[in-house]
């Protein structure tokens, strides 16, 4: 409805610009380029290996019967369900304490930087690790997290936490600006704590950057192969992206399997883009423009 | 009455982000200066070691591997970079024309951003290595026929296609939200002028969006630099070491090859690149928002 009262308004600013057909079939064509390698997978992980012959029709072309060998096959090589179990839960976690430990932050810092310069130093404290590769932790990350016994999945969502608060605070912090400051006073004189007041009032009215920093987590987290690959090493912990790691190394040669086994671990994440794909482009704009 | 209340408020505030700063100290500033310790010394990554001052930093600019790795990373950011911005901003103004489908095919080339790097380079690896050859062979293309990945020459090219064909989307749904900033009237007054499309996006739409150029170059360049999952799928950090970038030789030869010490040395100067790299950037940006 928006888009339709919206396009009315163009049309009649504009005179007489109309649909640019040209462009739009240019940009239907164009989405092969997406698709591409997305169908070469799912074609590929459908056959036997006996149909892929040497040709293009042979990887390319319809497997004879759809069977779902591979993905059973695929699901046991790689631990399928504790792999995924493991992604989940660590994602999950991640987004959870991201969103409270950020917003708490954001909140004091946005609030008091301004005045207090001892909170203005820290607000640049923390903020000046965005410059900080994971290339120089790296290293001596693994030591502390062994010494610390956090090599697991908790090791990891910690160090998540602490990866993404520069770029989340910030957006927090500045977030706040938007957030009157007489809706916490007159919950104040009703006698209600600093606590209270941020959990009844405040937290709520964060909505939209909440929304930002759970899907910017989630990509961050969900894809990420450094962090579980150096830190888990050697405990048999996996996550999807590193069980693809190992089976890449013990059978990347059976493609069918393998492919198999990509596609598995990209349905989760594919799906959550199709039921959120909205708040995601959204939030990811949110997060940019804000930032 | 007010005093003690504001006090108690400070408490809280303080109560909250004590904590926050000492994770952060444990996770990032600690294993930070630890990373500058051990870069002094000789450290193997297990067994004794001895200060050995900034020798390792001397090495580190003799060292060819290093340098090579130095030069493959910075080849591939700007490249990339360029690649990625000229590419988004296009798509960016085609996918914000009047079209057909707008939120289905800004919904479609965004999936790229979506999908693991890791896997993507496992699935385009393949596209390389069999796909494009064969139809080499089809078509009678010489050049096609041999996979990419295997020449030392043009290996990094192909990592630079798959690191481009998913950063695009990122950068074009940025440069989309900032299009949609630059007010409608601004382009009446351009059209009275009966300016040309091209004078119009360079003389309007650009120096409008120069904030957003600006963030998207900043990120882009970071990301580039750090390119780590496409090597370790696609390459591999070969073939002879040609696309071996600086976070892929860290992370080998520090973890796995007994160069603990030295590596960290080699990461405290990528630290600084990267900060030199974006103090760099802001600047250059800055400037040119400031002349409008």
């Amino acid at each position: 409805m928006k888009a339709n009262t919206m396009s009315i308004k163009k049309g009649k600013r504009q005179g007489k610009e109309k649909t640019n057909w040209v462009l739009t079939i240019i940009l239907i064509l164009g989405t092969v380029t997406v698709f591409f390698p997305l169908y070469m997978a799912v074609v590929i992980a459908f056959k036997s290996p006996s149909e892929m012959t040497n040709s293009v029709e042979g990887a390319l072309g319809l497997p004879s019967s759809w069977s779902f060998a591979n993905f059973a096959e695929a699901m046991k090589v790689t631990d399928f369900w504790n792999s995924l179990g493991n992604s989940l839960l660590i994602t999950v976690t991640t987004i959870i304490l991201a969103i409270l430990v950020y917003s708490l932050a954001g909140y004091v810092l946005g609030r008091t930087m301004s005045k207090h310069k001892g909170f203005k130093w820290i607000y640049l404290y923390l903020i000046s690790g965005m410059f900080v590769p994971f290339a120089i932790l790296m290293m001596p990350l693994v030591k502390e997290t062994v010494a610390l016994h956090l090599g697991n999945q908790l090791g990891v969502i910690l160090l998540y936490i602490v990866f993404y608060m520069p770029m989340n605070v910030m957006l927090y912090a500045g977030y706040m600006k938007n957030v009157p400051v007489v809706l916490e006073e007159a919950s104040q004189v009703d006698g209600a704590s600093t606590w209270t007041t941020f959990w009844k009032v405040i937290f709520p009215m964060m909505k939209p950057m909440h929304a930002t920093v759970a899907v910017l987590t989630a990509l961050g987290t969900w894809n990420d192969v450094m962090t579980p690959l150096v830190i888990m090493s050697g405990t048999g912990i996996n996550t999807l992206p590193i069980a693809q790691l190992n089976f890449q190394t013990q059978f990347g040669t059976n493609y069918n399997l393998a492919f198999a086994s990509y596609i598995l671990s990209l349905i989760p994440i594919l799906v959550f883009y199709i039921i959120c794909q909205k708040q995601i482009i959204s939030g990811i704009a949110n997060g940019a423009v804000k930032g | 009455m007010k005093r003690k209340k504001m006090s108690k408020k400070q408490k809280t505030y303080w109560s909250i982000i004590i904590p926050v700063i000492l994770l952060f100290f444990v996770f990032n500033t600690w294993p930070m200066l630890n990373g500058f310790f051990y870069s002094l010394t000789n450290y193997k990554g297990y067994g004794t070691y001895e200060m050995v001052g900034m020798q390792n930093y001397i090495d580190l600019f003799q060292d060819t591997r290093v340098l090579k790795s130095y030069l493959f990373t910075f080849k591939y950011a700007i490249c990339g970079t360029i690649l990625v911005n000229v590419l988004s901003l296009v798509m960016a103004l085609a996918l914000n024309a009047k079209i057909r489908c707008k939120s289905a095919l800004r919904g479609i080339y965004f999936v790229p951003n979506i999908l693991g790097g890791l896997v993507i380079g496992y699935i385009f690896s393949y596209i390389f290595t069999y796909i494009l050859p064969s139809l080499g062979e089809l078509w009678n293309i010489s050049w096609l026929q041999n996979s990419i990945l295997s020449s030392p020459a043009y290996a990094w090219i192909g990592v630079l296609i798959v690191g481009v064909w998913q950063a695009v989307a990122m950068t074009t749904i940025i440069y989309i939200s900032g299009l949609q900033t630059v007010p409608q009237d601004v382009y009446e007054a351009s059209r009275i002028d009966g300016s040309s499309k091209w004078t119009e996006f360079w003389k309007v739409t650009f120096p409008l969006i120069i904030p957003f150029v600006s963030i998207n170059l900043v990120l882009t360049t970071k990301n580039f630099m750090m390119v780590f999952d496409q090597i370790l799928s696609l390459t591999g950090c070969g073939p002879a070491q040609s696309t071996e970038s600086i976070s892929f030789l860290i992370y080998k030869n520090g973890l796995d090859g007994g160069q603990f010490g030295f590596q960290s040395a080699n990461a405290v100067i990528f630290f600084i690149v990267i900060v030199l790299f974006s103090i760099v950037q802001q600047q250059i940006t800055s400037k040119k928002e400031e002349q409008l």
